[in-house]
């Protein structure tokens, strides 16, 4: 006869409730290590998804992701009469921050290497690759922009031709992939608001000198010269994304590339090291000490429900001893009551999270090995939880609780 | 020839003594008790309320440590003053049936698991405990609530629940604290035959603690406890 669940029938509202507290919390600690997951994935998907052997940035920078990193696009071109090398593409990658339809919409801008990369590596929700040089863009589902939208990004207006899930940058925000000119206009487009205000700065601070005083002609071309503005530099791209040939020897291409100044060339591999290194380390220790606080937290939660329940339960417990009940019967009945309380409520908070966890802003990835670590996590704090409901249990003197 | 009388006496107490607390709130409950039960015996123990019978019965069932005094079981030491010789809960199981002097059911089980519970925890397997315990229940006219929990029940199921898990482990000694307190006549003479019928077949010792003097015939003797003394009342079944 098994003295823990016949108690806990008696008790079954107070039971579900406590163990829904527990899967309450145990949720948390769940949500935190998948935050965590989802935080290298995202950070390191898009590297993962390019497929590139070598990335090509800008000399002694750590970009283009930790850190700005400006090449001209023409090293392009260097790069692919290399031997060994099958492919290079530019790189362009930036945050945006827009206003579309009156709400902010951030997004990361990523240039394709129209026509050779249409984005056909990327994974589609629905809709298509790039199918023409301008004014098309794929979309990140997070972006809530439905296919066949159209937004006014600068001058010129893209429609969203294909929509993607879950592709997002190392802050969060939501991916979208333009051709890698259309990127750069974009990136570099100066509003007319802008150079008209330039201009008038201009004839201010030259009104001001003593020379424009002299010469009042100057002010004029101040004014007039709107296309010499020096706002737009060159094109430049992020990086360059370097395929090598089937069976090319990676080291003797680096070497070669390392014999230019101005560049710094890495794997893949190292990229997303520099990643996880560099951005993700502090989130991962600050969500990592968090979970630490919250699993000792639990702990402490469940032994105290168990004690509150063993104190429940002391005339029980009393008149167990006296007809002779053995310690173990008894440190069985509060062990397995605190393992139920945990069993469930981990349980609880698997389930919860399937619901919860994806209308999350940022992804939550629940990884298997995790869920099986948090179960053993759970399964020891219970039993270390009922240690305190257990000792006050033995030394309960029977004859002083029960009037007998 | 084995009877019972060869056995060593199912309980001997001697120079018992109980004090409740100290200083001025010093209470002696029990002043210098000595008796002894034999196996087969069935003997009734009489006397005004606060006068100490509860405390000698918790004392005498490894219970309530006495402050004094010496308890042999069935010819083993058990109690040198307030000091257990053996782990008085493992004596108890076997030994020992206890029925208190309120009924004290586990409130999460039902009267049959009440029951089978004590079987259980002396290592009898669950279908053969379950089966003795509605045996028992069944004896004591309660089966048809075995299936409730306490608090569906009278008082006096409770306590003829409480009597049959006192019996379950068949013990060598029987100590019941009124346990007919809340029984109708019959009912109660019922209880009164089964401790009867227990001492005579398995050589049992049994004292019961009772107001009832309609019980008197069963007992084969009477102590009388008045302000913590003992008594042996002479020839009552003549009175
Ligand atoms: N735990 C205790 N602490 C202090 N005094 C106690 C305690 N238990 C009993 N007493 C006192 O010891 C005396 C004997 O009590 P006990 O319960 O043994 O009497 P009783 O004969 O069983 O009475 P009743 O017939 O009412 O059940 C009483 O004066 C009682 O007040
Ligand atoms: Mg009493």
């Amino acid at each position: 006869m098994n003295l823990a669940i016949r108690d806990i029938r008696h008790n079954a509202g107070r039971f579900v409730f406590t163990t829904v507290g527990i899967g309450m919390l145990l949720m948390l600690v769940m949500g935190m290590g998948g935050i965590y997951r989802g935080l290298i994935f995202e950070a390191t998907l898009l590297v993962d998804r390019v497929g590139a052997d070598l990335w090509v940035v800008q000399g002694s920078t750590r970009g283009p992701f930790a850190e700005i990193s400006r090449l001209p696009a023409n090293l392009e071109d260097r790069v692919r009469a290399v031997p060994g090398v099958a492919q290079a593409r530019r790189f362009v990658s930036h945050t945006i921050q827009r206003e579309h339809l009156g709400r902010p919409l951030r997004m990361v801008v990523q240039g394709l290497a129209w026509p050779d990369d249409r984005g056909e590596w990327v994974p589609l929700l629905a809709g298509r690759p790039l199918r023409q040089a301008h004014y098309e863009m794929i979309a990140d589902q997070s972006l809530r922009l439905p296919l066949g939208e159209k937004i006014k990004l600068g001058k010129d207006v893209y429609e969203v031709v294909g929509l993607t899930r879950g592709l997002v940058g190392t802050s969060g925000d939501g991916l979208t992939f333009f051709t890698a000119s259309d990127a750069l206009a974009i990136q570099f487009d100066v509003p007319g608001e802008a150079m008209r205000l330039e201009r008038a700065a201009r004839r201010a601070r030259v009104e001001a000198m003593d020379l424009g005083r002299l010469q009042p002609l100057l002010l004029d071309r101040a004014a007039g010269l709107s296309s010499g503005i020096p706002a737009l530099a060159a094109p430049q791209v992020s990086a360059i994304l370097v395929t090598l040939q089937p069976g090319a020897n990676e080291a003797a291409v680096r070497d070669i590339l390392r014999t230019w100044p101005d560049i710094t060339v890495y794997s893949t591999q190292e990229q997303k090291d520099l990643l996880l290194a560099g951005m993700v380390d502090k989130a991962r220790r600050q969500l990592g000490l968090f979970r630490g606080l919250l699993i000792m937290i639990s702990t402490i939660i469940i032994a105290l429900i168990i004690y509150t329940l063993t104190l429940d339960k002391i005339r029980d417990i009393a008149l167990l001893k006296l007809i002779g009940a053995r310690n173990t019967v008894i440190g069985g009945l509060i062990l397995q009551q605190a393992l139920f309380m945990g069993v469930f409520g981990f349980g609880l908070a698997w389930w919860m999270g399937l619901y919860l966890f994806p209308h999350f802003p940022r992804l939550v990835l629940i990884a298997n090995a995790d869920l099986i670590s948090l179960g053993l996590i759970v399964i020891v704090i219970s039993t270390l939880a009922s240690f305190l409901g257990i000792w006050k249990a033995l030394t309960i003197e029977p004859n002083t609780v029960l009037a007998v | 020839m084995s009877g019972p009388t060869e056995l060593p006496p199912a309980i001997d107490v001697s120079n018992l003594r109980k004090v409740y607390g100290s200083g001025h709130t010093e209470i002696v409950a029990i002043r210098d008790a000595t008796l002894q039960i034999n196996r087969g015996e069935v003997v009734g123990l009489f006397g005004p309320s606060g006068s100490g019978k509860s405390t000698l019965l918790t004392a005498m069932a490894l219970i309530n440590p006495p402050t004094s005094g010496h308890i042999v079981i069935g010819g083993q030491p058990v109690m040198d003053g307030p000091r257990a010789m053996v782990d008085a809960r493992s004596f108890r199981r076997q030994n020992i049936g206890f029925v208190f002097q309120k009924p004290n059911l586990i409130p999460f089980l039902t009267a049959l698991e009440n029951v089978q519970v004590a079987l259980e925890i002396n290592d009898t397997p669950a279908k053969k405990a379950r089966e003795r315990a509605l045996e028992l229940l069944e004896y004591l006219s309660v089966h048809p609530r075995a299936d409730n929990l306490p608090v569906a029940l009278s008082g006096g199921e409770q306590q003829r629940v409480a009597v049959a898990r006192a019996l379950a482990n068949n013990p060598s000694l029987i100590l019941a604290d009124e346990p007919t307190a809340s029984l109708d006549g019959a009912l109660g003479r019922q209880v009164m035959e089964l401790f009867t019928k227990v001492a005579h077949e398995r050589h049992a010792g049994v004292l019961v603690v009772t107001h009832d003097a309609r019980t008197l015939d069963v007992f084969d003797r009477i102590l009388d406890v008045e302000d913590g003394r003992i008594q042996i009342r002479a020839n009552h079944k003549t009175q």
